[in-house]
């Protein structure tokens, strides 16, 4: 029984803080959307959307109208149930992940005669990074269901395309993530994070090879070019989306955008320090200026962070040209799965050593 | 009724009602998704019992791995449910047979089990925790673990190799 009491306050507290990260999660998206279009025309030289508002910065929102106000197309022999469910899980699988990510040090809340730290995480569990494993696996399935129920040859190839270059890079990226384990010697987001904080070195420095396997596999698992091989358009129309109109393909769309923000978010805490602001001591001005201020400061720099990342995601996206299929295959497994073990290896090695004091 | 026996309650309907749908249901594609449901029923059970590492490999070798590479098989060869398949009335007649077979030794197995003494004490269910099960595995069974360790990463080091065999 001991395990499972609510606390009543603690339950708000996490309603209101999960809340509060789909919100964010959601306009991040919406604006990822805006800036993609803005990098993309910046790349090519060209001005990008600037008709709604001032630089164009309503068009998100005009976007997300006429996907609204499109007509609902269920073709007649699609199989109606899972053609629904498909968005609805790459949907929530996208959103699944951010339940384990540190956005801040803790806020120090007093109000209503309630006076309580609260920490800007929706769960610390002490399987953070395999909690984030897991969803990413899961995430086929949003692909694969849809692309099998809209009962098209297109949609159900590009599906089987999708599913079996997640599964392949699914692979590398694990063994990417055991070297950092090694380092870390520990499983959870937050104590990652604090470990970062009190060396004042970030992972990247120790796991350089760990972080351009992991960056590279990231792009595979959200779809992203050079390896939007799903959605490749010359091959296979549309992708496993063809048959979608309205907002489930919204869904899809969206999907793909809180997927790169969130693995973005990882990749920040994993190997940039999460929430640590660089030569800011925080536990001194915690003292100095009182937790919350830190606090939303911390959550600003992560926030910004994690702006880099979506950022290098586009700059990929509108340089690198898309992969032939048995290009990204053979990447996948001949060159990223061999760095990785390597990678393990030399990293478990100097492990042994530095416990032995540096003898052999 | 504390909220744990709320969860419990509801976790063993879930699970045991998709394990049902999963050899009930006619079109293959939802057998396989009502699996992964039970899985995913199974896996909370593990959380109640405090282990979560249990509870999320379950996740991500079942529900991720081996049922996306059943999902896999099941669409491309696109099973529908229209399609009836040929069961030979001596076939349904056997399996009927085995399952019984098998429910019986279940029930020999655990007629005299003693679960009254390994009820496993939520209050201080902490074997499960990563940490504690590091510890056993590599304390007490630390040469299985590392043989069988050895075996996945050679068996994955040879399917690369049997791929750049052209």
């Amino acid at each position: 029984m001991t395990l499972l009491t609510i606390d009543w306050v603690l339950l708000t507290e996490k309603l209101l803080l999960v809340v509060a990260i789909v919100m964010i999660s959601l306009v991040i998206a919406m604006y990822e959307t805006y800036a993609e279009r803005k990098v993309a025309a910046y790349i090519q030289d060209r001005i990008g959307p600037d008709r709604a508002g001032p630089f164009g910065i309503l068009q998100p929102m005009a976007d997300g109208l006429k996907l609204f106000m499109k007509e609902e197309i269920i073709p007649n022999t699609s199989n109606k149930l899972l053609f629904i469910l498909g968005p609805c899980l790459a949907m929530l699988t996208a959103m699944m992940t951010s339940a384990v990510i540190p956005w801040g040090s803790a806020l120090h809340f007093k109000m209503f005669g309630i006076d309580r730290m609260v920490t800007l995480q929706v769960a610390d569990i002490n399987i953070g990074i395999l909690y984030i494993f897991g969803v990413v696996s899961l995430g086929v399935y949003g692909i694969m269901i849809g692309g099998w129920a809209s009962n098209n040859k297109f949609s159900l190839l590009a599906a089987l395309r999708g599913a079996s270059q997640m599964i392949s890079y699914e692979l590398a990226m694990g063994l990417s993530l055991i070297a950092l384990l090694m380092l870390t010697g520990s499983l959870s987001m937050k104590t990652i994070v604090e470990q970062q904080m009190t060396q004042g070195v970030w992972n990247i420095v120790y796991q350089p090879l760990g972080f351009l396997i992991f960056i590279v596999c990231a792009f595979a698992e959200c779809n992203r070019t050079p390896f939007d091989l799903a959605e490749a358009e010359n091959e296979l129309n549309f992708g496993y989306h063809q048959e979608y109109s309205s907002m489930k393909l919204g869904f899809y769309l969206f999907a793909e955008y809180i997927n790169m923000f969130i693995s973005s978010a990882v990749m920040a805490t994993l190997f940039f320090g999460g929430y640590d602001i660089p030569f800011f001591d925080e536990a001194a001005h915690i003292a100095s200026w009182g937790a919350t201020p830190v606090a939303l400061l911390t959550g600003f720099v992560f926030l910004i962070k994690i702006a880099f990342f979506i950022f290098v995601f586009m700059w990929v996206r509108w340089t690198i040209p898309r992969f032939r299929y048995d290009q990204l295959m053979n990447l996948g497994w001949k060159n990223l799965i061999p760095l990785a073990l390597v990678n393990m290896v030399i990293t478990g090695a100097l492990v042994l050593l530095k416990q032995n004091h540096w003898h052999f | 009724m504390g909220i744990t026996q709320i969860l419990f309650w509801f976790l063993t309907a879930l699970a045991l009602g998709s394990a049902l749908m999963v050899v009930l249901s006619k079109n293959p594609v939802y057998s396989v998704l009502f699996l992964i449901v039970t899985f995913f029923a199974i896996s909370g059970h593990y959380v109640l019992l405090n282990a979560q590492f249990l509870a999320i490999v379950n996740i991500i070798v079942y529900a991720g791995a081996i049922m996306v590479l059943f999902l896999f098989v099941i669409m491309l060869m696109n099973l529908n449910a229209d399609m009836n398949l040929q069961k030979s009335k001596l076939l349904k007649f056997a399996g009927f047979i085995a399952g019984l077979c098998l429910f019986l030794v279940f029930v020999a197995a655990l007629k005299d089990a003693a679960i009254k003494k390994s009820l496993v004490q939520t209050n201080t269910g902490e074997i499960g925790l990563i940490k504690n099960l590091g510890n056993t595995l590599f304390k007490e069974y630390v040469v299985p673990f590392e043989l069988s360790s050895v075996l996945f990463l050679s068996a994955m080091v040879g399917a690369v190799v049997i791929g750049k065999k052209e």
